[in-house]
């Protein structure tokens, strides 16, 4: 009740400052950079549920042993039959296994971005030293290296197993390089795409089933409308149609540039010059759904 | 059995702010689709029966059935506002019975009358194609709202479980083993679209007697299992 107080007291009359031993830090200030990797690691970590609770570990597990285990028995069988090639190439394992990374972008988005807004932790992070950059580039490049280990490790399955069996070292190397080329840019455009999704949404089963719809309905669409163009004899139109699903244009990229077999209907990929549109598109796919996350976080209050 | 108060709050919950948005994009881009592809194929039978058959019922029933089941309960038993709906005398099993109605409705509305236009749009339903998908997307409706809504009480990830059901199990496994596609909701009601359809486009792995009665038993069993799980419901903090 200080301003009751009467006024007429002289200041400093009667008051008294108790030192109470408080103390003031003096250890180190870890700083900026530090909080960054901070929450890098923290939300990789989360990404295949270390740390957190053992019912969430099941899933991110579960998929990555379901990525795994189609490679290793192709290993096994190429071991076994002393074949001269992989029954799968490098660059095509991810194209057929786009079901699962899809489950496992679905499940893992949302679970990076949606409990922060929902619990409203996001002012707590930037009451921190963080900036909107820093917590939007740890939360991308987490997921995006969560997406890589998802995506790479099948392909370090199948270039140990190749080597095991005695395949050309260098034909095989080529593969695996171009492979990995390939699934970096899979898991950067995907985990773009999930987090702009998720960032919209506190509630997490909304934004899964968003992200799946989104990734499967355009590429059933795409690979519905390919299939028809192609039937109908207009396989120009193929690949221009290919542009608009996430999948299909990883898939131009990498038949225009990696040596790719291309899985589109009637096996022809896009030409180079329209391989050099597929990597525009791409990459302004990555930097634009940077670009919105950026924007999404722009307001603290949320 | 059927609380309208409920229902509305259901349907508010459903319908609400964003979440009619993607409901209603996915129905929106089958019709632009079908437009597009009767612009540039024509009128086709076998087109038609692709589209609605690898896109509408395949992809959009499933996601629309996911979204509107599990949405129907899940959230509010994510965030615990359910026990202010558990606390008012309402019998459990009619809480459960009216979500499900509602969840029907919802999946009705967004997957089959968008189906049945996109068949009209395609070839005019010749060949009683447009009907005869049309009626397999209500009867799907049916099987996967009340499967949706079971795995909403059981679990708090049953979005993502309902998905690997709907995409992995029927759509992944159904294609390699052709044993998985007996258990699966959309052969079920492909056998009762064939019953409609006449001509041979429309075709189901699945007698229509057994389709019949296993559909008519999962439902009915998720239905009641859902309810006997909202009665013994424990709210666990968040994990």
């Amino acid at each position: 009740m200080a301003v009751e107080q009467p006024v007429s007291t002289a200041p400093g009359d009667q008051t008294r400052i108790h030192n109470i031993g408080y103390r003031t830090y003096d250890g180190p200030r870890l700083g900026r950079a530090y909080a960054r990797r901070s929450l890098y690691s923290q939300s990789l970590r989360g990404a295949y549920g270390l740390g957190r609770s053992v019912k969430s570990k099941v899933l991110p597990m579960l998929l990555f042993v379901v990525m795994c285990v189609p490679a290793a028995i192709m290993v096994a069988v190429a071991v076994a039959t002393k074949a001269n090639d992989l029954p799968v190439g490098y660059t095509r394992y991810a194209i057929i296994m786009q079901a699962v990374i899809s489950l496992y972008i679905a499940s893992q988005a949302p679970q990076a971005v949606s409990r922060d807004l929902r619990f409203k932790t996001v002012p707590l992070y930037f009451s921190r030293p963080i900036e909107t950059a820093d917590y939007v580039r740890a939360k991308y490049a987490a997921l995006a290296s969560a997406m890589f280990i998802l995506t790479a490790a099948p392909l370090l399955v199948l270039y140990v197993g190749a080597l095991l069996a005695k395949l050309d070292f260098a034909d095989q190397t080529k593969g695996f390089a171009q492979g990995l080329v390939s699934v970096a840019l899979l898991s950067l455009l995907f985990a773009g795409i999930g987090l702009v999704i998720a960032s919209v949404t506190p509630r997490r089963g909304f934004g899964i089933a968003a992200v799946i719809a989104v990734l499967t309905i355009s590429y059933g669409a795409v690979s519905t409308l390919q299939a028809i163009a192609d039937a109908q004899g207009t396989s120009d139109s193929i690949a221009w149609i290919g542009l608009f699903s996430p999948i299909t244009l990883i898939d131009g990229v990498q038949s225009a540039f990696l040596g790719a077999d291309s899985a589109f209907p009637g096996g022809v990929g896009p030409t180079n010059a329209e391989g050099v549109v597929y990597v525009i598109v791409t990459l302004g796919l990555i930097a634009a759904s940077y670009g919105l996350l950026m924007r999404r976080y722009k307001k603290v209050g949320l | 059995m059927y609380d309208p108060t409920v229902a509305r709050l259901t349907y508010r919950a459903l319908l609400g702010r964003r979440r009619a948005l993607i409901l209603g994009a996915l129905p929106l881009l089958l019709i632009a689709i079908s437009v597009v592809v009767r612009g540039l194929a024509g009128a086709d039978d076998q087109t038609a029966a692709d589209l609605l058959g690898g896109l509408a019922l395949a992809t959009m029933v499933p996601i629309i059935g996911v979204i509107a089941g599990t949405g129907a309960i899940g959230p509010e038993i994510d965030d615990g506002s359910v026990v202010y709906l558990l606390s008012k005398p309402v019998k459990r099993p009619t809480i459960i019975f009216t979500k499900l109605i509602v969840a029907i409705a919802v999946t009705m509305v967004f997957s089959a009358v968008p189906t049945l236009i996109a068949g009209f749009i395609l070839n005019g339903n010749s060949q009683q194609i447009a009907v005869a998908y049309t009626v397999a997307a209500l009867v799907a409706s049916i099987a996967y709202a009340a499967l949706f809504l079971l795995l909403g009480t059981v679990s708090r990830h049953a979005v993502v479980f309902g998905l690997v059901y709907a995409l992995v199990w029927e759509a992944l496994f159904g294609s390699l083993v052709s044993g998985a596609r007996t258990l699966s909701v959309q052969q079920w009601s492909l056998a009762v679209a064939h019953r409609v359809g006449n001509g041979e486009l429309v075709t189901s792995d699945v007698g229509l007697p057994t389709a019949t009665v296993l559909l008519v038993v999962v439902t009915v069993l998720a239905t009641w299992y859902a309810g006997q799980k909202l009665r013994s419901l424990t709210l666990a903090g968040e994990e």
